[in-house]
């Protein structure tokens, strides 16, 4: 027997002892039951983060957004517009210093594609109090599908470091009961 | 000339370079802990919203000083020396090129000086991460490739020593089992470092306009600098664990293919671990994020739960062969409770594990990371690892060092026996708590959770503000350890008692060092082979808590899941 500060003399290849293979045994079990989940979540969970990826100028960004705000605004909040999407539709949100912009208003239970950007850094997209978070990176579009599945009133905190104003940086989305989301009118 | 010592302790033999490289790059070390340790207290003192101490400007400023100091400067300095120890005096060996040292160190000095000049003026203030297209000055920039330069001819510096030793015969054998796992931590800071060479000189020349930088590239090279940069932590820890279990109760190696196998595994698939931080990114398919995050599978997981066991099972049948064999129980229950060395070793085994591991392998996980990326539950997880983990052990590593390399007693050795319990005890209350108000969505790195004048209201859940609050306990209690820890190091190493005389109550040695483990016959050997073992084997107290540990492994995992399945329908 020696410690870990001596030098093994001759050959050290020997077989483990038993409880020590046992653990090593369930160990790697565990392992591939940690592997599997990944790929079966993406089968049978509703929640993951692939989305549409694409990459993406800020200023066409910019440009669908406010085609986006023009097309469905129904309304203004603290001098952001209120759009009011129609279910299955493509929205749009631009993160920027500081700000997330338009408010959004969702139907519960109707499904979205979440077109996600920022115009100037990294900023972080964490929906309260539901606790869904993605990064959003300049000049890439993250295009989730969405569906909600309460009503409610919800905040979009900035949760990555975008300069000092960043603790400045909160959005906002509703949701509504489904019809009642004015998108159509 | 170069000359050589016999330590007295270990009866190793210490060239006076590999004595003084080690001194300077400890105490440079702790330099960077102290000021990583006074802005550890600003920041949590500003995030405690009850105190709210610095404006907003400073609160980013002090951050990115914290980040840097700790993560970047305390943590390498350390490991440098390690590197040192576990090359030259552990294998009786001469260090190849003092000269070449003595220029890293200064490389890494004068890096580590330029940023923190920049940062403390104001001229960096892009935290840690300095994700672009956030801007620092040149300058930032530079000082960091100088320090990693410094740093890279370190581990050079290490495989040359490996060789000379090899090529001089100063070891019989194979090279210890510390010694390999230092070798791998070395593999791992030279991968890290060329990642660090690949994203800092380009977004030098980028802050220069010298050329442009996508910011989702930067995220994946950098994080191959970031994340890897942990796991460095986790071998050299490692290998720490192994190491002051061999000097405080002479805990024996059980199978050195099953122990180095598991540190090939973190050198194999470590550096994929980039992935973590970009599971929720728009740059990268399922497929790949599936891939890496895993580290193909998980091995790099199977690595630390091998050393899991492997640790505490050395400790027991290094005890069971000296006589505590009562019970499940008795070697752990009559481990030298009283020496630093131990508990803060065991300490960091046992929250590294069920705290930081746990939590690691979860939120890394591609689909419950939308509910923790950017949430406190991350630095929750991460001061469990490097600083329960890596830091406590690197401490009670330094309760040895003083005597053994510094040759001074202890000052203030009453408190030091405490300080692994006082340090243990507040980073579990922080890290518990920080991780919880994360599961309430409570951003990291943010200056103001009262949003008071954001363009919409929002408020916390009662329970944030009391998780909030325990957290502060914890790390005020935490950073009071950290302090004494600090006062007695530069204490013992500056003014401190040679050890040659004898102990006072005020300064002291671990037991480890004036009561060795004593040495395990052959006959005592073949008596505990021959012994007929349990159902449990040969190590059943460790053989019941590593279960211990799966259980609640199973059941934090699946908890998570459970949650992620309540949100909206994302894809």
């Amino acid at each position: 027997m020696h410690s870990g500060v001596e030098s093994p003399k001759g050959v050290w290849w020997k077989p483990a002892e038993a409880s020590e293979r046992l653990w090593v045994i369930v160990a790697f079990v565990w392992c591939m039951v940690l592997f599997a989940m990944m790929p079966l979540w993406h089968l049978k969970g509703g929640q993951n983060p692939s989305g549409i990826r694409s990459k993406v100028d800020p200023a066409d960004f910019e440009a669908r957004t406010m085609q986006f705000v023009q097309d469905y605004q129904v309304g203004e909040e603290n001098g952001f517009p209120v759009v009011a999407p129609p279910p299955g539709s493509h929205v749009y949100l631009i993160a920027r210093m500081w700000q997330w912009y338009p408010v959004l208003r969702l139907e519960k239970d109707a499904e979205y594609t979440l077109h996600i950007s920022s115009l100037d850094l990294n900023h972080g997209f964490s929906l309260f109090p539901i606790n869904v978070n993605f990064q959003i990176v300049p000049g890439y579009d993250y295009g989730l599908t969405v569906t909600p599945t309460d009503v409610g009133d919800f905040r979009i905190i900035c949760n990555e470091f975008c300069g000092v104003g960043h603790h400045l940086m909160l959005g906002k989305v509703e949701v509504v009961e489904p019809g009642a989301g004015g998108g159509n009118e | 000339m170069t000359t050589f010592r016999t330590c007295p302790t270990t009866g190793l033999k210490v060239q006076d370079h590999a004595d003084n490289l080690m001194r300077a790059h400890a105490v440079v070390g702790v330099v960077a802990l102290l000021v990583g340790g006074i802005t550890a207290i600003l920041v949590l003192l500003t995030r405690w919203q009850a105190v709210h101490l610095l404006n907003a400007e400073w609160f980013y400023r002090i951050l990115t000083i914290h980040g840097m100091n700790m993560l970047i400067f305390f943590i390498l300095f350390f490991e440098m020396a390690i590197l040192y120890f576990a090359s030259g005096p552990l294998l009786n060996s001469r260090i190849a090129t003092p000269r070449v040292g003595w220029v890293a160190f200064v490389l890494m000095v004068a890096g580590m000086l330029l940023v923190e000049w920049t940062m403390f003026t104001g001229q960096a203030d892009v935290l840690f991460t300095s994700y672009v297209p956030l801007r620092a000055a040149p300058n930032y920039y530079l000082g960091v490739i100088l320090f990693a330069v410094g740093a890279i001819l370190v581990t050079v510096q290490f495989f040359a020593t490996l060789v000379v030793a090899k090529r001089e015969k100063t070891y019989e054998g194979s090279v210890p089992l510390v010694t390999y796992g230092a070798a791998t931590a070395a593999i791992i800071a030279a991968i890290t470092l060329l990642h660090g060479a690949a994203i800092y000189i380009p977004t030098y020349l980028w802050s220069l306009d010298l050329m442009p930088m996508d910011a989702e590239i930067y995220r994946l090279v950098w994080w191959g600098l970031g994340h890897s940069s942990q796991q460095i932590n986790v071998a050299a820890m490692v290998s720490v664990w192994y190491l002051l279990g061999a000097l405080t109760v002479g805990s024996v190696v059980l199978n050195e293919k099953i122990s180095r196998s598991a540190f090939v595994l973190y050198v194999l698939f470590i550096s994929m671990a980039s992935a973590h931080h970009l599971l929720v990114d728009p740059g990268f398919g399922p497929a790949w994020k599936v891939w890496n995050t895993s580290y193909a599978m998980y091995l790099a997981v199977l690595a630390s739960m091998i050393h899991g066991f492997t640790v505490p099972a050395g400790l027991e049948i290094g005890q069971r062969v000296r006589g505590l064999t009562k019970g499940l129980f008795e070697w752990l229950r009559r481990a030298p409770w009283g020496d630093p060395g131990f508990s803060a070793m065991f300490f960091s085994l046992v929250v590294f594990g069920f705290l930081g591991g746990i939590t690691g392998v979860t939120f890394g996980t591609e689909q419950i990371n939308i509910i923790a990326h950017n949430t406190l539950r991350i630095p929750g997880h991460f001061h469990a690892t490097v600083v329960s983990g890596t830091a406590m052990a690197f401490m009670g590593l330094t309760f040895y060092v003083i005597p053994l390399v510094f040759r001074k007693q202890i000052a203030f050795y009453p408190l030091i026996k405490w300080q692994p319990y006082l340090f243990a005890g507040g980073m579990v209350i922080f890290s518990v708590g920080m991780t919880f108000a994360g599961t309430f969505g409570v951003p990291r790195r943010h200056w103001d959770i009262t949003f008071s004048n954001a363009p919409f209201n929002l408020e916390f859940s009662p329970a944030v503000d009391l998780l909030i609050s325990i957290m502060a306990i914890g790390g005020i209690i935490a950073a009071i350890a950290g302090g004494i820890f600090i006062l007695s190091t530069v204490w013992s190493v500056f003014f401190g008692r040679p050890l040659e005389k004898g102990s006072t109550g005020f300064h002291g040695v671990p037991p480890g060092i004036h009561k060795q483990p004593v040495p395990i016959t052959p006959e005592a050997a073949a008596a505990f082979e021959a012994a007929p073992t349990g159902m449990l084997g040969k190590a059943p107290g460790t053989l019941v808590l590593v279960f211990v540990f799966l259980l609640a492994f199973v059941t934090y995992y699946f908890v998570n899941w459970k949650l992620l399945s309540f949100l909206w329908q994302i894809g």
